[in-house]
């Protein structure tokens, strides 16, 4: 099956969007400048009570870092999508989204008045403006991932932001196992310590045809792609 | 960080054992300390917290990670809400050390993580549920259900980035205590969960004291 792209755009640094991505569909993502961060929120369109689980996600599959293999859970059990290919290999979700407060003491507060649309935006922000588009609030920012971001840990549990661990061409795929809301903003990290504004923008690319990975990697997510597959052939049709 | 409390509990105004599987939803009000006593050992209580008087912004992990840029909790620590307001702080504890990547087990996830046929067992996020459509007053709902703290339980993470459910390191007897520094709605549920070790296999009762502000 060849890959077919059905959109694609770019988002400058400190943008918001959101999508439905269709099952069988794949979000590619790129790092155009290097030290890109993309914040990212998971929903279920027919019942948006049902969103991205860090916790689950990260337990089903023994891991602290998200990279190729891994699935990206729903706190119902199901799969919203597989990261198909990743040229990083390691990818934050526990460090939440910086916020207005975060933005102005580290880089100064920019505004519109100012700076028009290179304004210092913020994550947070980013998705209350997203989020309210599908009649969500603040209640609804959980963890988020933080793709191109590494963040490591040592022994006692401190975390360091590896700066510049994504490169100019990095790349992260997802393709989708279910109908998905996808919220994300391309706004810092809230650990980047850089000097200046990250201003890191991102291309995305939807695809047709990516080809799903062959294994599952562990027990764990067979039975997840078993509940996600059920789920799926009783709600978003059977297509794809 | 260990650290010992002078409170004495017959002093507290209020204390209650919780049951291995009970939810226990109450409200401190601001300089309170809370005490969570793993009465047994072992046993993780799975912990959300909420602002009394605006539920909507609640207990965020990942804004207390990012503030103290460490991944586990302990004496010192202050657990910041979802709009980076502290709403408390640790201030003993002789555990040592409490999870806050690890979330609440949940009958849909036992379906992942062992077997389809364990979604039938007790699970916390059950008495999240329940916890919340039994107290309508405070407008919480399956939203408000979000990432919790496990006090008591030990998920250590690699440099690596692996991450583990290990064996406890608490004990019968160990506790944790916390200043509220607003007033603070918590949710706790006392896991039930058998299939790992979290509960050392044996879900036992924890008590809950609270003392007047000094």
């Amino acid at each position: 099956m060849s890959e077919t792209i059905l959109d694609q755009d770019t988002l400058g640094a400190g943008c918001h969007w959101s999508l439905q991505v269709g099952r069988g569909h794949t979000l590619r993502l790129t790092d155009i400048r290097g030290g890109a961060n993309v914040g990212m929120l998971l929903f279920n369109p027919y019942n948006l009570l049902e969103r991205l689980n860090i916790p689950d996600t990260l337990k089903c599959q023994h891991t602290f870092l998200l990279g190729k293999g891994h699935a990206l859970y729903s706190d119902m059990g199901r799969v919203f999508c597989t990261i198909v290919e990743d040229s990083l290999g390691w990818h934050d979700s526990v460090c939440g989204t910086c916020d207005k407060q975060t933005v102005a003491e580290r880089w100064g507060a920019l505004d519109y008045q100012t700076a028009r649309n290179g304004m210092h935006r913020n994550g947070r922000d980013g998705f209350l403006i997203e989020l309210a588009k599908y009649g969500l609030d603040r209640r609804d920012i959980v963890a988020n991932l933080n793709l191109f971001s590494k963040v490591a840990p040592d022994a006692d549990g401190n975390l360091t932001h590896v700066a510049g661990a994504s490169k100019a061409g990095e790349t992260i795929s997802l393709r989708f196992d279910m109908d998905t809301l996808v919220v994300l903003h391309t706004c810092p990290h809230p650990l980047d310590m850089a000097s200046e504004y990250p201003a890191g923008p991102v291309r995305f690319e939807l695809l047709e045809g990516v080809a799903p990975l062959a294994d599952a990697g562990c027990d764990e997510n067979r039975r997840g792609f078993i509940n996600t597959a059920l789920y799926a052939g009783q709600c978003c049709g059977g297509h794809h | 960080m260990l650290r010992e409390s002078h409170r004495d509990p017959t002093q507290a105004r209020y204390r209650e054992v919780v049951g291995a599987g009970d939810y226990w939803l109450y409200e401190v009000t601001c300089g309170e300390v809370l005490r969570i006593h793993d009465l047994e050992g072992n046993q993780a209580a799975d912990t959300l917290f909420f602002n009394a008087r605006d539920p909507a912004e609640h207990y965020s992990a990942m804004n207390t990670i990012q503030a103290q840029q460490n991944l586990y909790l302990g004496t010192g620590t202050r657990l910041l809400s979802s709009q980076a307001n502290p709403m408390l702080e640790i201030i003993a504890d002789t555990c040592g050390r409490h999870d806050t990547l690890g979330g609440a087990c949940a009958t849909e996830s036992n379906t992942v993580r062992y077997a389809r046929e364990k979604k039938g067992m007790h699970a916390c996020r059950d008495s999240y549920l329940l916890a919340v459509s039994e107290h309508p007053q405070y407008g919480l709902s399956k939203r408000d259900i979000t990432h919790n703290i496990n006090f008591f339980m030990n998920v250590p993470v690699t440099p690596e980035g692996g991450l583990t459910f290990a064996d406890g390191i608490s004990g019968a007897g160990k506790y944790v205590e916390l200043r509220a520094l607003m007033d603070v709605l918590v949710l706790v549920s006392n896991c039930p969960q058998l299939n790992n070790p979290c509960n050392a296999y044996n879900p036992t009762p924890i008590e809950m004291l609270v003392w007047a502000a000094e």
